[in-house]
């Protein structure tokens, strides 16, 4: 371990420190919203036909279990050696996560609510977004926190499908050239982007609902809460 | 189309099915990676999630772990496993054991919140133990979620396995690896398909455990 080569970034990579983070940035976070955009849709079918949720889930769940680099390996035949064959992939895999947490985000919005938007003269338009969305808002961000630090995460395997995987790209050089600070750098530079990521979804959760109550942990008041959406049903989409 | 052609082509070759590099050692290696970590991780994070869970404390530092441990790179933590350590199995169990304490630990203490808080009681007032009341109450109402918590890390663990062949070692990421530097696009699609075929299988295999293990009354409600 070499530490003064820490920030010594090789000339191959064609970019800086910065260059690689924002390059990675992009290839982790555009299939995470692209993943959404497919998913708000895909997930209101679900809610709205029940019979299809669960061939939905059979399906993303299956494609989630094609391995990355596979996938990648895979598409260069469509797409190239370019981004977009990593980025594809990751859009895919957020699917699994996304479109789970918005159909339970979705299915919790309790059925007087929904009557009383219907009394109020609410279209199916309007009730879907002024009223289930909003309150599906914690479970959606749920989602969109393990889909984005794992994209995060895995963005660095499309290294290995010809140097499209920004700072993963670091972790191949570092194998090339023997230089473990060169995958430390890179392993604590994606560790760090991905909880910063995480902390920015909280905190947009915290903006987007101003009337849940900021903290809940003890199992009374849990129970007196609407029961928290995330977790229990995110892992459970066997991601 | 050419991706089935690929398949067949693969899975016909007679030469794919025999020696250190065929199809039955390679499929194998990948179970026993696979057994392994998983093995390991639901050690460490079983009875953690168990325990937290069952004192409704410590949710928030779960949590933490929770995204630290799925912020960790797994293909840069193997390749800097490997370059610090040397080659050998520690490399390639390390990462797959952080990438799956996460869902196991998680889910684990989700479920165990999620339990039922009047059965509870009703097992203390007739006078259980704490131990009592953890396995023969709150353990049985909770298994559906546990087991999906480690479905979820099963299925992870045999689809990122792969990169096990990255540092030299076997298992399905052989045929992905190797056919992607020898330009062979039939092994590629042969050994994805072999990976995707596993976790299906995993996934039946808890499936069927579910059907086993979760008592029947907890099934019906859920």
């Amino acid at each position: 371990m070499n530490w003064d080569r820490f920030f010594d970034i090789p000339s191959d990579l064609q970019h800086s420190w910065f260059g690689l983070i924002g390059l990675h940035l992009r290839e982790a976070l555009l299939p995470v919203l692209a993943g959404l955009v497919i998913s708000l849709p895909l997930a209101q079918l679900c809610v709205r036909f029940r019979w299809l949720y669960p061939p939905v889930l059979w399906v993303t769940t299956v494609l989630y279990a094609v391995p990355s680099l596979a996938f990648f390996v895979l598409l260069i035949d469509y797409t190239g050696q370019t981004e977009l064959t990593v980025m594809i992939p990751l859009t895919v895999y957020s699917l699994v996560v996304l479109v789970p947490a918005i159909v339970d985000g979705v299915r919790t919005v309790p059925q007087e609510t929904l009557a009383a938007a219907k009394a109020m003269g609410f279209g199916p338009v309007r009730r879907y977004v002024q009223v289930q969305l909003p309150i599906a808002v914690p479970a959606i961000i749920a989602g969109l926190r393990v889909a984005t630090v794992s994209s995060i995460s895995l963005v660095s395997v499309g290294a290995l499908i010809g140097n499209q995987g920004a700072l993963g790209n670091m972790i191949n050089d570092a194998n090339i050239y023997n230089r473990p600070e060169l995958a430390l750098n890179a392993v604590l530079t994606m560790a760090v982007l991905a909880i910063l990521a995480d902390g920015a979804l909280v905190a947009v959760r915290l903006l987007l609902t101003p009337w849940m109550p900021r903290r809940t942990s003890r199992r009374t008041t849990r129970k007196a809460d609407r029961p928290d959406p995330a977790a229990a049903a995110l892992e459970d989409a066997v991601r | 189309m050419n991706l089935f052609h690929f398949i067949s082509d693969f899975f016909s070759n007679g030469a794919h099915w025999q020696g250190y590099d065929g199809i039955p050692t390679r499929v194998g290696e990948h179970i026993q990676y696979t057994v392994q970590a998983l093995g390991i991780a639901a050690l460490i994070a079983l009875p953690v999630g168990l325990v937290t869970g069952h004192y409704g404390r410590g949710g928030n530092a779960l949590a933490f772990i929770a995204v630290a441990g799925r912020a960790l790179p797994t293909f840069g933590l193997l390749v800097l496993m490997t370059l610090l350590v040397g080659f050998g199995m520690v490399n390639v169990m390390t990462p797959l054991v952080i990438l799956a304490v996460p869902p196991i630990l998680v889910t684990t203490y989700e479920a165990m919140q999620s339990v039922d808080p009047s059965p509870v009681d009703a097992a203390r007032g007739m006078g259980m133990g704490e131990f009592g009341v953890l396995f023969q109450v709150e353990v049985p109402a909770a298994l559906p979620l546990i087991l999906s918590g480690l479905r979820s890390a099963a299925i992870q663990i045999v689809s990122t396995a792969t990169i096990a062949a990255y540092v030299a070692l076997g298992g399905l990421g052989r045929y992905i690896v190797d056919g992607l530097y020898q330009r062979n696009y039939e092994k590629v699609v042969g050994g994805a398909t072999l990976v995707a075929g596993l976790a299906l299988v995993t996934l039946a295999i808890f499936w069927a455990a579910g059907r086993f293990a979760v008592s029947p009354g907890v099934r019906r409600r859920a």
